[in-house]
């Protein structure tokens, strides 16, 4: 039997392979009856048209391979394959789980060659800007096996906002801002020759280089020599080498010197007196730290006398209270206000506050729908929270639902079952539901009966306030 | 680039290289927006490698080397001669945008010495990535240190805006640390690194951005009187308690006007690879810390050979091992295979009985490996036994260092 001959394109020729395997498989034509070969003049190919034989199914792992090694330089990558596709159909479909075969290792060192250089290019390729253009660059690199087409995704999903232009000897490519478009090989001439922050980069390059840990071998291993001419940084490499030996004497020799500077006892002093001191300047903190949840226009902050017997701790802001920068003004905390006063609790007297200091929120057209905090979320916020307490210094503290009371002990806990007088954190504390809740109830018997219960827990939270915490003595028995 | 920038670059890369955490991986896949910059890719890119053999991923900078602290160790302690320089915000943000868009770097890694206070520093340190972020759509990699010392709220911000965070231990006990950095204090780094955690943990099942590739933290070696075995139990802990991704270890090394207290030697380079060999055994390879301590003399690693092969070497009634029936556990413990090697073995011995040349396919440590495995065509025999074996496997010591 004659041999089969299989032409294909130079380069990574993924198509024409897929398609002659198509064909030699359709044939049944075993491997050493195959030879490939590579036609090197692009643009003769042509006229042999293949017709299409039906697809070949093969495990996905081996189309992976396949995909990758077919960018390896060696002439000999396409028989090396086709081998490969010839065993996995003939009784070996699992052929790449045994990674001692003698086929196997030697196409998957190919593969890690092809991955390897892919990694390096992705590293080494070093773009310079285009004399006399605002954002465009380009950069000159020579891979060691066909991998531009395979190196492109990256370049375009990190650099997509530049004008970008690869030139290697095997052929360019060039990324508009809008589209990828491959060109002919190019020579390095055509790429930029300096670029004005290159010097500044080596300067760096030099400075991180520790030369009491000099290690060329090690070097070399990751940073092979043939990629050198195309990195600027690696000008400074003989230089720092030779240097090194000198440089580590001289620090070893060099006597402990003593500290030219006096100690800077007051600057130390004054590092340490950073803690906010009064509600105002904890409050621009987080003014300046901006959101910790999406959506938020302002922070909403605590509103109240600074040193209030009561805090009541609601979960976020709304939509009222994100437009007006105060916390407790929409519909809830009117129907908070009206309960209070009927509870006959100063709400002037009250310092009104949320968990979370900003209204997150997800837009529906014109509308801002509340979206409730995570508990990551409430924890963010929760160092705050505490400082806020810490400043106030309250008798008591109210959880307005679960939210706060997750912000205030740092747990998750139903109010259902935790109603009423609670440790929280290290306040003697009382937890109820918030008030929106009561807006939410469906019909107007069940609201009613909410209401009144709300009612009487921010009775006892009245006379809890009255009493002697630390005594005990309540003007209300405790449950 | 302005000659004054890149003075300042000069000092303030050289002030931050003693942090030898590189690594720009572990970070969810991102792709630049149109109009914005920079993407991730899982592992990480190593974009240089200096003649220390070091990788140059990120662009590792002070953002200021002026320091209120006097640690001993440290080249930027307050009480050091060196020359001293200070980034503005605006600056560092420009160094990254314009070295990440000629591809030189993944990302940035900010570091601080302290100044006004630690507030204050962590403050323009989130600062800088926050305008990355927001006013130029970088979505490369940033890495930030933590300052233990500032208020924890800043911790919550810093996480919406990095992808790593870290806090150097630098020293393995309380005892070394209130010798040799007097303002610092374990009990608070741990008490950040506890926040940190739990912050992660939430966020990733929230699926939400925060510090998404973990944290990380190192610890000098050599500076201070601790064992091989302090150190590790203090890894062990670490990555217990709070889900390290990485502890990195850093050979003390001779820096410009050291402080009187530390005698200058060369770097314990070996010591160092030691460690992190040990680390992966415990990490990767089911050994604790005991088992690998166990391998050396008194709380220190064997230098001469690996601590799998010293573990092997004392524990020799455990071999051979045969790679075609041993457990997975097993095989990992063998000298020179690696976990990937081992992985490979377990698949392909379903479908064909390893030989010798086999195996020789699988991994580049045959040779370590030999003495303690069997396969269809081989058998230590006495070899195992044989008391020059530790000899015999000494490797060649490569140029390791300038003082070996």
């Amino acid at each position: 039997m004659s041999l089969h001959r299989i032409t294909l394109k130079a380069g990574a020729d993924l198509n024409g392979f897929r398609k002659a395997v198509r064909q030699l498989v359709a044939e049944e034509l075993a491997p050493q009856h195959v030879v490939f070969a590579i036609d090197d003049a692009p643009g003769l190919f042509g006229d042999e048209t293949v017709a299409d034989a039906p697809p070949v199914s093969i495990p996905k792992g081996v189309a992976r391979l396949i995909e990758q090694v077919v960018c390896h330089h060696d002439p000999e990558r396409y028989a090396l394959l086709y081998q490969l596709v010839w065993r996995v159909l003939n009784g070996e479909r699992d052929l790449l789980e045994v990674a001692s075969d003698p086929l196997v290792h030697r196409i998957d060192l190919m593969a890690r060659s092809v991955r390897r250089d892919l990694h390096k290019m992705h590293a080494f390729v070093r773009f310079r800007r285009m004399q006399g253009e605002l954002e465009r660059f380009a950069a000159w690199f020579e891979p060691e096996h066909y991998i531009l087409e395979a190196a492109a995704p990256f370049f375009v999903d990190r650099f997509r906002s530049l004008d970008w232009t690869i030139l290697t000897p095997i052929g360019s490519m060039r990324w508009d801002r809008a589209a990828l478009a491959f060109g002919p090989p190019a020579s390095r001439e055509e790429a930029p020759d300096g670029d004005s922050f290159e010097e500044g980069w080596r300067g760096y390059y030099e400075s991180v280089f520790n030369p009491a840990r000099v290690n060329p071998t090690a070097m070399r291993a990751e940073m092979p020599k043939k990629y050198w001419r195309n990195m600027p940084e690696t000008a400074a490499i003989p230089g720092l080498i030779q240097t090194a030996a000198q440089r580590v004497e001289r620090m070893i020799e060099q006597e402990a010197t003593m500290p030219a500077k006096r100690t800077p006892e007051r600057a130390i002093q004054a590092m340490w007196d950073q803690e906010p001191k009064t509600l105002k300047e904890l409050n621009a903190i987080i003014a300046k730290a901006g959101p910790l949840v999406p959506g938020a226009t302002q922070a909403v902050f605590g509103e109240g006398p600074q040193h209030a017997e009561i805090v009541f701790v609601g979960e976020q802001p709304g939509d009222q209270e994100d437009l007006q920068g105060r916390p407790f003004v929409g519909p809830a905390g009117k129907l908070l206000a009206k309960a209070m006063k009927e509870a006959g609790i100063d709400r002037e007297k009250a310092y009104l506050t949320n968990a979370v200091k900003h209204f997150k929120f997800e837009q529906r057209g014109h509308r801002r729908i509340h979206a409730k905090p995570t508990a990551g979320e409430v924890k963010h916020y929760r160092p705050w929270l505490m400082k806020e307490l810490e400043l106030v210094k309250p008798k008591l503290v109210v959880a307005l639902g679960a939210t706060a009371v997750l912000a205030l002990t740092g747990k998750a806990t139903p109010i259902t079952r935790s109603r009423g007088r609670a440790q929280l954190g290290p306040y003697q504390g009382y937890i109820t539901v918030h008030p929106s809740y009561l807006l939410r109830l469906p019909d107007e018997a069940t609201k009613r009966e909410a209401y009144e219960a709300f009612l009487d827990d921010l009775r006892r939270i009245h006379d809890l306030a009255q009493a002697d915490l630390d005594t005990g003595e309540l003007p209300l028995a405790a449950e | 680039m302005d000659e004054k920038l890149s003075k300042k670059l000069r000092i303030l890369a050289d002030a931050a290289k003693y942090d030898a955490s590189c690594s720009s991986s572990g970070a969810p896949k991102r792709k630049a927006d149109v109009g914005g910059l920079g993407s991730t890719v899982g592992t990480g890119i190593c974009h240089a490698y200096t003649p220390d053999g070091r990788c140059v991923s990120l662009l590792k900078i002070l953002l200021t080397n002026y320091c209120l602290f006097d640690c001993a160790y440290c080249v930027n302690r307050r009480s050091s001669n060196v020359k001293r320089a200070k980034f503005s915000v605006d600056e560092v943000v420009t160094l990254t945008v314009e070295f990440y868009k000629r591809n030189y770097i993944e990302g940035l890694f900010l570091s601080s010495g302290i100044i006004r206070s630690p507030d204050y520093t962590m403050e323009q340190m989130i600062l800088v990535a926050k305008k990355l972020r927001r006013d130029h759509g970088f979505r490369g990699y940033i890495h930030l240190k933590t300052i233990p010392e500032a208020s924890p709220w800043l911790i919550e911000e810093a996480g919406l805006w990095a992808d790593r965070l870290s806090i150097n231990l630098e020293l393995p006990t309380e005892r070394s640390l209130e010798q040799l950095a007097p303002e610092k204090d374990g009990a608070s780094i741990e008490t950040a690194m506890a926040q940190m955690f739990e912050r992660i943990e939430e966020a990733r099942e929230e699926r939400r951005h925060f510090s998404p590739a973990g944290q990380t933290t190192q610890m000098i070696v050599g500076a201070d009187e601790s064992t091989d075995a302090d150190v590790l139990r203090t890894s062990a802990k670490l990555y217990g308690h709070y889900d390290m991704r990485r502890v990195y270890y850093s050979a003390f090394s001779p820096i410009p006007d050291s402080s009187a207290i530390l005698p200058l030697k060369s770097p314990p380079l070996m010591r160092e690879s030691r460690l992190y060999q040990a680390d992966w055994l415990l990490r990767y390879y089911g050994f604790d810390v005991d088992e690998i301590a166990s391998s050396g003399e008194k709380g220190m690693l064997d230098l001469d050979v690996d601590p799998k092969l010293a573990w092997a070497l004392k524990n020799r009634h455990r071999f051979p091992v045969d790679v075609n029936r041993a457990e997975r556990e097993m095989l990992l413990r063998v000298p020179g295979l690696g976990a990937r090697a081992v992985d490979k073995i377990v698949v392909a011995r379903r479908h064909t009985m390893l030989r010798l040349e086999d195996v020789a396919r699988l991994t580049s440590g045959l040779k370590r490996a030999k003495p303690f495995l069997v396969t269809t065509d081989h058998h230590p025999k006495a070899r195992l036994d044989k008391l020059d074996l530790r000899e015999r496997l000494i490797e060649k010591p490569e140029q390791l260092s300038l003082f070996a």
